[in-house]
C-alpha cells in the first residue's frame, strides 16, 4: 500500500525511479522494523503471560509450564490482601481525582488555549512543572506537608497528592484540543444570541466532550497505575491496588508467589478493562497527544 | 485595579474621562478580563499543592537536624555511597530514554499512514503503559528469571548453556524501563510524525530528493522539536524509576537509584530534611538535563508543520 | 421572514478605534448606517476591515469610540445582546449539529416556542434552498452549501444588522459568483441591513449600496459604487479600485478645469482630484479599460506611441501591457486583436485620467518603469 499511495518512507536509500525495484529494496528495512516490533511484543507477552500462567499454577519450578492448574490463589489473594477494600479505595481515589482534575483543569486549559495575557508563559511553565518533575522529588515534600496538616494517611491525602500530576495532565491534553476548535464557532454562538453560559454548555461542551473523555480516561488510568505518590501518602486504609501489590511483592517469601501473581492479574485485568473502555472513545494515539489522521490522497 | 478606579487617581491624571470604562479598556486590550477567573482554581491548586510543598521542602532541606544549613547537602555529596546514586540513576535513565526515542523513530516512520492492523498495534502498545512499573516488575521476575521462559528459550536454542542473570541487577531495571518507556515514546513520536503534512515529503520527492534526503532534510527537522519533547517526557519517566529498581534491581547495590536514597532517608530514617535535600538534588539534576534539551529545542524550527488542523 | 424588522433607523459608529499593543488596527471609524443599507468594508488584508466588523459585532472590545443604535449605546453590550447576525469567513458552523439544529440554534437561545422555531427554521432553510440537506452535519456538505447554512443561521433571527466577514473568499470562482447573486437576492427580498467585509473590489461594487475603503486602519473614502469607481478620493483608493496605471508625475500648469502633468518630457492632461499646484508631485491614474488603442501616427491630446509587450486573452477582450517610447508601462484592455511587438498609439480621455496629489514618498504598487520613475520618486522632488 505504501508504494501505491506514494507515501515516502518505504525505506529506500538511493531510490531509483522504477516502482517495482523500489518495492523490492523496501523489504529488508520493513522486515527489520517489523522484526523489532514483533520481538518487543513477544517479550511483552512473556512478561504478562508468565504472571497469568503462574497465578493459575499449582506449583511451578523448573519447567515450561506449571504442574497443574488451580484458581485457589485468587481466593487466597482476595482474603489475604483484603482486595475488596483495596479495590474500593482505588476506585474512590481514581474517580475523585478524575472529577476534580477535570473541574480544575478544563477551565484553565480553555483560558490558556484561547487567550493571551501577561504572564501566560509563566503560568504555562508552572502548570508544566509537576509533569516534568519526578514524582518522588515533589512527592516527598508534598507528603511531608500533607502529614503536617494531618491529611496524609487518609483518602483525602492520596487524592490531593494524585491531583498534582493529573491537573497539569488535563491542562496539557485539553489545551491543544481546545486550540483546534475554531474560536469563530464560539463567536458564531454568541452572535446567535447565546450568552457565555449557553455558549459553554451547548456549543463548547459537546465539542470538548471527546477531549474531556480522553483526558478523563487517561487520568483514570494514570491514577490507578500511579505508584509513587500514593505510596508516599497512603496509610493502611487508603492503599490503592498497585501499592498493595508492591507491598506484597517486597514482602516476598511471606506469601506464596502465586497469590502475589493472582493479585497482579487482578490489577492487570482492572487496567485492561479501563483500557478497553478508554479505547471505545479514543484512538490510542490520541491518548498521548493531539493527532490528525491524514486522509489518503 | 482598585487604585486606578478610585476617584482620586482619575483626578490626579487630569482630563475627565469615565474611569470604569477606561481601565476596563486598558486591561481588555492587554487581554485581562473576567474570563481569566477560569484560571483561578488551577492557579490555587498549583500554588497550594505544588509550589508551597516544594518550597517547604526546599526550606526544610536547609534546616538539617544537626549542622549548618548546607550540612545535609554536604552529607549527601560527601558520602560516595549516596553520591553514586546520581550516576546510577543517570546510567539507567539516559540510555533507556535515548534508546526508547531512537528506536521509536524508524518504527513510527514506517507505521505512519494507514494500514490494516495499525489500531491493534497501537492498542497493544498502550498495554504496558497502562500496566505500570510494579506489574512489569512482577512479570519480569517471572519471565527473565533463571527458570523463566526467556532463559528457557535461550537454552533451547543453545544460545547459552546456563541461565543468563537478567533480574536483580542493572538489566532487570533497564528492561522494565524499555517495556514501559518505549510504547510511550513511540506513541508520542507517531503522533508528532502524523502531524507533519505528508505533502511536504511528496513535494521534496518531486524536487528530486531521495528517501534518505527527504527524511534528513524535511521530516527530521520538523520532527526534531517533537523528539526533544518526547525525550524529556521519557527521561522523566525513567529518571524517577523507583519500584522496579527495588523489585527487579539490586536496591542495595548497582541499581540503588537516587529515589531509593531519598525514600530511605524519609521513611526508614525519618530524616525529612535530609530526604528533602536529596529530593531537591534529584529535581535539580533532572531539571538541568531537561532545560538543556528544551533550550536546544528552542533553536529548532517549531512553527507549523503544515498540518491543516 | 416575509418582511424586515428594522431594529433601528440608523446605526452610528463614532470614532470606533481598536489598538493591538502599539498598533492601530482601526483608527477613528465614523460611519452612519441607515436601515436596509448594504455597506461594504473594502480594503487590502490588514487594513482593519475585519477588526471593524468584530468591533461592531462585539467580539472585540473597542479601545475608543462608541457605537449607537439610534439613541441606544451598544458597544458596551456583549455580542449576544446586540441582536446582530454574523456570517463568518470559514462559516463557523457547529460541527456537532445538523443543518437544522445549526439554523435553529439562535431561535432556541431566544427561547421561542417550539412550533415557531420549527416553522422559522424550515423557512430559512427553504430560503437558502437546502431542504434536502436539513438533516446532515456540516461536514457532509460542500463549501457552497455550508455557506448557505451560515447565511440561513444568521438571517433566521431577522437580525437588525447582518455582518458578513469575507463570506465568499473560501469558494471557487464559479460558486463565488453564484453566491454573490444569492446574497444580493436575499438582501433585496429581506431588506436586511448588512455590513459586508471583503478585499474584492468587484464583489463590493456589485453588492453594496455604499462602500467604505480602509487602508492601514483609516477610512480613505466612503461613497457609492459609482463614486468610488469614477472619483476615488486618493491614489491609494484608485490603486485598490482597479486603476492599474498609476504614474508618478509632476504637475505643470492648469488648463481650465484640467491640469497638465509631465514626466521625463512626456506630457498628459488630466482631471485633478484635490489641490494640485504647478510643481507638485502627483500620481496620475487611469483604468486599463480607459486606455484607447489607435493606429500609430495619431496625434491628439494625451496620445502616445507605444509598443505592445504582453497580451493576455480574456474572452471578448484582450488585456495587454504596452511600453511607451519614454519607458512608461501601460496596462490596457482592448477588443482590438493586438499582438506583442505591434506599434500602436495609446490615447486617454483627459476626463478619465485622474491626477492625485502624491501624499507621501510611498511608491504605488504599479510603479512607473525605470529612469523617469526612479527620479520622480526621489524625496527631494516630492511635496
Amino acid at each position: 500500500m505504501v508504494s501505491v499511495t506514494g507515501i515516502p518512507g518505504t525505506g529506500v536509500p538511493g531510490v531509483g525511479p522504477a516502482r517495482p525495484r523500489r518495492r523490492l529494496v523496501a523489504r529488508p528495512a520493513a522486515w527489520l522494523v517489523w522484526g523489532a516490533v514483533i520481538f518487543f511484543f513477544l517479550n511483552l507477552l512473556g512478561v504478562v503471560g508468565s504472571v497469568l500462567v503462574s497465578s493459575f499454577g499449582r506449583q511451578w519450578f523448573d519447567t515450561w509450564l506449571p504442574e497443574g492448574f488451580t484458581a485457589k490463589w485468587y481466593s487466597d489473594a482476595w482474603h489475604q490482601f483484603t482486595l475488596g477494600q483495596v479495590i474500593l479505595v482505588t476506585l474512590e481515589v481514581s474517580l475523585l481525582v478524575v472529577g476534580l482534575s477535570l473541574l480544575i483543569g478544563v477551565p484553565a486549559a480553555y483560558v490558556l488555549a484561547r487567550r493571551s495575557f501577561p504572564g501566560k508563559r509563566a503560568a504555562y511553565l508552572v502548570f508544566l512543572l509537576p509533569i516534568l518533575m519526578p514524582p518522588i522529588t515533589y512527592g516527598i515534600p508534598l507528603a511531608t506537608v500533607l502529614y503536617k496538616f494531618g491529611l496524609a494517611g487518609h483518602l483525602s491525602g492520596v487524592v490531593l497528592a494524585n491531583l498534582v500530576p493529573s491537573v497539569p495532565f488535563v491542562i496539557l491534553t485539553m489545551t491543544p484540543f481546545i486550540e483546534q476548535i475554531d474560536p469563530r464557532i464560539e463567536s458564531a454562538a454568541r452572535m446567535c444570541g447565546a450568552g457565555l453560559r449557553s455558549m459553554f454548555l451547548r456549543v463548547l461542551a459537546p465539542l470538548l466532550l471527546p477531549g474531556m473523555l480522553a483526558s478523563a480516561i487517561l487520568v483514570l488510568v494514570r491514577t490507578v497505575g500511579m505508584f509513587e505518590l500514593t505510596f508516599l501518602t497512603a496509610g493502611p486504609d487508603s492503599q490503592t491496588l498497585v501499592v498493595a501489590l508492591y507491598y506484597s511483592m517486597s514482602a516476598a517469601g511471606i506469601r506464596a508467589q502465586q497469590s502475589v501473581d493472582a493479585m497482579a492479574v487482578i490489577y492487570t485485568s482492572m487496567m485492561l478493562v479501563l483500557l478497553v473502555i478508554a479505547l471505545r472513545y479514543v484512538n490510542p494515539t490520541q491518548l498521548v497527544a493531539r493527532v490528525k489522521e491524514e486522509p489518503e490522497p | 485595579m482598585s487604585v486606578t478606579t478610585s476617584p482620586h487617581a482619575t483626578v490626579a491624571t487630569g482630563p475627565p474621562r469615565t474611569p470604569r470604562a477606561h481601565w476596563r479598556h486598558r486591561l481588555a486590550e492587554r487581554g485581562v478580563d473576567g474570563q481569566l477567573w477560569l484560571l483561578a482554581p488551577a492557579v490555587l491548586f498549583v500554588v497550594l499543592l505544588f509550589l508551597y510543598p516544594f518550597f517547604y521542602g526546599l526550606g526544610l532541606s536547609f534546616q538539617p537536624t544537626k549542622g549548618g544549613p548546607f550540612s545535609d547537602y554536604a552529607r549527601f555529596f560527601g558520602d560516595a555511597y549516596q553520591r553514586g546514586t546520581i550516576w546510577t540513576t543517570l546510567g539507567l535513565a539516559l540510555p533507556a530514554a535515548l534508546l526508547n526515542v531512537l528506536a521509536s523513530v524508524p518504527i513510527a516512520y514506517r507505521m505512519r499512514g494507514r494500514f490494516r492492523g495499525k489500531r491493534l498495534v497501537t492498542i497493544l502498545l498502550v498495554v504496558p503503559i497502562t500496566l505500570g512499573t510494579v506489574l512489569t516488575a512482577q512479570g519480569l521476575l517471572n519471565f527473565l528469571g533463571p527458570t523463566g521462559w526467556f532463559n528457557r528459550v535461550l537454552m533451547a536454542l543453545h544460545l547459552t548453556d546456563e541461565p543468563v542473570r537478567l533480574v536483580h541487577n542493572y538489566w532487570g531495571v533497564f528492561f522494565s524501563l524499555i517495556i514501559t518507556g518505549f510504547p510511550f515514546a513511540f506513541l508520542l513520536v507517531l503522533s508528532y510524525l502524523s502531524g507533519i503534512d505528508p505533502t511536504l515529503e511528496r513535494a521534496a520527492a518531486t524536487l528530486g530528493a531521495g528517501w534518505w534526503q527527504r527524511f534528513r532534510t524535511v521530516t527530521l527537522p520538523l520532527l526534531m522539536p517533537g523528539l526533544a519533547t518526547t525525550f524529556c517526557l521519557t527521561f522523566v519517566l525513567a529518571f524517577s524509576v523507583f519500584p522496579s529498581a527495588v523489585l527487579v534491581g539490586n536496591p542495595a547495590g548497582e541499581t540503588r537509584v537516587i529515589s531509593i536514597a531519598a525514600y530511605q532517608a524519609a521513611y526508614e530514617q525519618y530524616d525529612y530534611p535530609y530526604a528533602s535535600a536529596i529530593a531537591m538534588v534529584m529535581g535539580a539534576i533532572e531539571l538541568v538535563i531537561i532545560s538543556v534539551v528544551l533550550l536546544a529545542r528552542t533553536r529548532l524550527y517549531t512553527g507549523s508543520s503544515g498540518g491543516k488542523g | 421572514m416575509t418582511g424586515t424588522t428594522p431594529g433601528f433607523s440608523q446605526l452610528r459608529l463614532d470614532g470606533v478605534s481598536r489598538r493591538f499593543g502599539s498598533q492601530d488596527a482601526l483608527a477613528g471609524l465614523d460611519l452612519t448606517i441607515r436601515t436596509g443599507e448594504f455597506i461594504a468594508l473594502l480594503g487590502p488584508s490588514g487594513c482593519g476591515k475585519s477588526t471593524a466588523l468584530n468591533c461592531l459585532a462585539g467580539l472585540l472590545p473597542l479601545t475608543a469610540g462608541s457605537i449607537w443604535q439610534d439613541e441606544r449605546r451598544v458597544d458596551t453590550l456583549p455580542p449576544e445582546r446586540r441582536g446582530f447576525g454574523m456570517v463568518f469567513q470559514n462559516y463557523a458552523l457547529f460541527p456537532h449539529m445538523s443543518v437544522r439544529a445549526n439554523v435553529a440554534f439562535g431561535l432556541r437561545m431566544r427561547r421561542l416556542p417550539r412550533d415557531e422555531i420549527r416553522r422559522r427554521t424550515a423557512e430559512a432553510i427553504r430560503l437558502v434552498r437546502l431542504e434536502e440537506h436539513a438533516g446532515k452535519l456540516p461536514g457532509q456538505l460542500s463549501g457552497g452549501q455550508q455557506q448557505r447554512v451560515a447565511i440561513a443561521r444568521a438571517v433566521v433571527l431577522e437580525p437588525s444588522l447582518v455582518l458578513m466577514d469575507e463570506p465568499l473568499s473560501n469558494l471557487d470562482a464559479k460558486l463565488r459568483l453564484e453566491m454573490r447573486t444569492e446574497i444580493r437576492r436575499l438582501h433585496q427580498s429581506l431588506g436586511l441591513t448588512t455590513v459586508y467585509v471583503t478585499h474584492d473590489q468587484e464583489e463590493a461594487l456589485s453588492l453594496a449600496d455604499r462602500l467604505v475603503v480602509l487602508r492601514a486602519g483609516r477610512v480613505q473614502q466612503i461613497g457609492s459604487p459609482q463614486t468610488l469607481h469614477t472619483r476615488p478620493a486618493n491614489w491609494h483608493v484608485a490603486d485598490f479600485m482597479g486603476y492599474r496605471n498609476l504614474w508618478p508625475m509632476r504637475a505643470v500648469s492648469p488648463q481650465g478645469a484640467l491640469v497638465a502633468v509631465e514626466a521625463d518630457g512626456f506630457r498628459l492632461v488630466g482631471d485633478p482630484m484635490g489641490d494640485v499646484a504647478p510643481g507638485d508631485a502627483v500620481m496620475a491614474g487611469v483604468r486599463p479599460e480607459d486606455v484607447r488603442v489607435g493606429e500609430p501616427g495619431e496625434a491628439a491630446t494625451n496620445t502616445m506611441p507605444a509598443e505592445i509587450e504582453v497580451v493576455e486573452y480574456q474572452g471578448r477582450e484582450l488585456a495587454a501591457e504596452a511600453r511607451t517610447a519614454t519607458g512608461i508601462r501601460v496596462h490596457l484592455r482592448t477588443d482590438r486583436r493586438v499582438a506583442p511587438g505591434d506599434a500602436v498609439a495609446l490615447s486617454i480621455d483627459p476626463e478619465r485620467l485622474l491626477v492625485f496629489p502624491s501624499d507621501s514618498d510611498e511608491a504605488p504598487s504599479a510603479p512607473l518603469a525605470d529612469p523617469a520613475g526612479a527620479r520622480l520618486a526621489e524625496p527631494g522632488l516630492v511635496g
